[in-house]
């Protein structure tokens, strides 16, 4: 495939200013720019164009990985982060390169008016590297979306499993959420570490933030009691609403062995109580 | 060869696993144990495994016949010092355990055979 014409790029050059105008048009029909200030877009489109420029003047165009195309990757990605992080979608993020086809072809059409061959392959040449720079802009957008994505989940599974302390010797884990086999995982983990780290002797596992208990969570409920109960230290499991009480008896699990209470307070009363500890009115 | 020692305080054995354990020094220690709870009429065992940081099913199925058969001859055995990682690794072996007593330090461990002894 023949490479870009110096005059396309002549051409290119001489009318940026035409082409910037043109452009943020487009991406404002598009309504890509939501969201956006319109500075920073100003100056984007602006850089972008800078760029694509010098990319062009000594890079090939077959192929955006060349090293005469890494100052525009690295702003590309650089955008995509960020239209990422501003929580806009693929498409906006894409329409962005894409926009600027319109304003391209057109003025590759006024310049080439007098050979139709000249002008079908040049048209072809930009588009390509335009389809390779808007591909490269979803491929990071993706990718930055995806560790949004994974930060967030980190975040919820420590937020989702805090060890307070009720007293000297006693801890307690209010669970929030379904409980599945990773969750499970982080939070007997966290508990048994705290049990070790304050030598507390009796735990309480609070589940009523937990929606529904079938044969899997109470199977999960019963390895962080015995996983408790080997470390030294007693589990009482607090919470139990009725509806899920029934459940359990309607699944015929055993929850055998496990001392368990309908809330919380019941919990740390015989938390104290086998502490020896008592609570008293005063005065 | 290698041995795991066994201390006498009273009327109490006390072993501390301050090694990795093999499936031989396990059967050695299990060996010694029941000859030192037979000649010494000892009323309890406690067991200190906070410095073992690995265990495999066989060391977990030591732990327990340890146990049993301590108990057949007449002394309590105490579990003391267990790390997260290893009752986490038990649990996920299916190892619960049952009839182990356990504690979180010697300290603990040391009052709770006190406790059951006295109530005997």
């Amino acid at each position: 495939m023949a490479a870009l014409q110096s005059s396309t790029l002549e051409a290119m050059s001489k009318n940026q200013a035409q082409l910037l105008a043109e452009w943020s048009n487009g991406l404002e029909n598009s309504g890509a720019t939501r969201n956006l200030k319109e500075q920073d877009l100003k100056q984007q489109t602006s850089e972008f164009l800078h760029l694509l420029v010098r990319g062009l003047q000594n890079g090939n165009t077959q192929n955006i990985n060349t090293p005469g195309w890494d100052e525009i990757r690295v702003f590309l990605e650089k955008l995509s982060h960020s239209r990422a992080t501003l929580g806009q979608d693929s498409q906006q993020t894409a329409s962005f390169i894409f926009a600027l086809k319109g304003p391209m072809f057109a003025l590759l059409q006024n310049h080439y008016q007098d050979s139709p061959a000249l002008l079908a392959e040049q048209l072809w040449e930009i588009s390509e590297l335009l389809d390779a720079l808007g591909m490269h802009t979803i491929r990071t957008f993706q990718k930055s979306r995806e560790s949004v994505i994974k930060r967030q989940q980190e975040e919820l599974l420590e937020l989702s499993t805090p060890v307070v302390k009720l007293w000297d010797g006693v801890l307690a884990l209010p669970m929030i959420g379904t409980l599945d086999s990773q969750r499970t995982q982080v939070v007997m983990e966290s508990l048994l570490q705290r049990i070790v780290d304050t030598g507390s002797e009796i735990a309480i596992i609070d589940i009523t933030g937990v929606p529904t208990v079938d044969t899997l969570v109470a199977q999960h409920l019963l390895k962080t009691v015995t996983a408790i109960r080997l470390m030294g230290a007693d589990c009482i499991i607090s919470g139990v609403r009725p509806q899920i009480a029934q459940t359990i008896v309607h699944l015929g699990l055993d929850l055998q062995g496990v001392v368990t209470k309908a809330n919380l307070a019941d919990a740390l009363k015989l938390a104290l109580t086998r502490l020896g500890l008592s609570v008293n009115k005063a005065g | 060869m290698e041995r795991i020692p066994i201390l006498q305080m009273g009327d109490f054995l006390l072993v501390t696993i301050q090694v990795d354990m093999h499936d031989q020094l396990a059967l050695t220690l299990q060996d010694d144990l029941s000859e030192r709870i037979s000649r010494t009429t000892a009323r309890g065992v406690l067991i200190d495994i906070s410095a073992l940081d690995m265990v495999d099913s066989f060391i977990g199925r030591m732990i327990g016949t340890i146990s049993g058969l301590s108990s057949i001859m007449d002394a309590q055995t105490v579990l003391v010092g267990m790390q997260p990682a290893v009752a986490i690794t038990l649990v996920e072996l299916g190892l619960t355990l049952p009839g182990v007593k356990t504690a979180l330090n010697v300290e603990r461990g040391m009052q709770l055979l006190q406790d059951r002894v006295h109530q005997q």
